[in-house]
């Protein structure tokens, strides 16, 4: 699975892995936006470690699980960010948008 | 300016095929040992370009894209992806941050990252015949190259 979820209290950590593409995008968000609705989490924190790959479909991935979090409130956190997907995700302005840690 | 090397793939429009469109690119790069980053440019880039075929040239049909690369003497490297799909009405409108007709796995943010990775990108389109999109790359010089 290229995501998985771990999440207690409203805090809710989902740490991707692999390819972040358009061909894997939706499942990753079908997923992500699943475990959102389950928890409903107060904090988001998405781990990234464990991806090789990231392009503009990452973007996608991550507005829309920060849209879903604030829309109950609640804040995101991006960590472990690899360097290749921190130079996609800021030229988009993600890092303005949400923390990365 | 002549090319010193040249190589042409050609794929159904599948998103499986996303993955082995920029592996291609980034293994023929590799000859001339270009850094982490460098690589990691041109297959975000690459990545950008096939899946816009996929998504847009091609929306509810597979079609074909072919993607030739070509290597220059002063090191800089040429990536042409080309599709013969629906085409781009207004290619300035398409290049606008955030501007998609795609689904919500789209960003809007193809033709940035595009801009933002490569040197150039020059898009030739016309509705109903196709897209061409051309990145170009100057890498910079290192022992290890190949040719």
């Amino acid at each position: 699975m290229a995501v998985t979820c771990t999440g207690e209290g409203r805090v809710l950590r989902a740490a991707l892995s692999g390819e972040v593409d358009h061909h894997g995008a939706r499942a990753i968000m079908e997923e992500l936006n699943r475990q959102i609705d389950l928890e409903l989490p107060r904090e988001l924190t998405i781990d990234l470690e464990g991806v090789t790959f990231m392009d503009s479909s990452g973007i996608a991935v991550l507005l829309r699980a920060w849209r879903r979090v604030g829309e109950l409130g609640g804040s995101v956190q991006v960590v472990n960010v690899p360097a290749q997907a921190a130079k996609v995700l800021k030229t988009a302005g993600l890092d303005k948008l949400m923390k990365f840690a | 300016m002549k090319p010193i090397n040249e190589a042409a793939v050609s794929f159904l429009s599948r998103s499986s095929n996303e993955g082995f469109a920029r592996t291609a690119a980034a293994c023929f790069a590799a000859q001339l040992d270009p850094t982490l980053e460098e690589i990691n440019d041109i297959k975000t880039a690459v990545s950008e370009a096939v899946t816009n075929c996929i998504v847009h040239a091609y929306p509810d049909r597979l079609g074909r894209v072919s993607l030739r690369l070509r290597l220059f003497e002063d090191n800089s490297l040429e990536i042409q992806v080309k599709d013969w799909g629906v085409g781009i009405a207004d290619v300035e409108e398409a290049r606008r941050p955030m501007f998609t007709t795609g689904s919500a796995e789209r960003s809007g943010m193809g033709f940035t990252i595009m801009e933002s990775f490569m040197d150039a990108v020059k898009v030739r389109s016309r509705p109903g015949k196709g897209t061409v999109v051309t990145l170009r790359r100057k890498l910079s010089r290192r022992m290890g190259a190949a040719v």
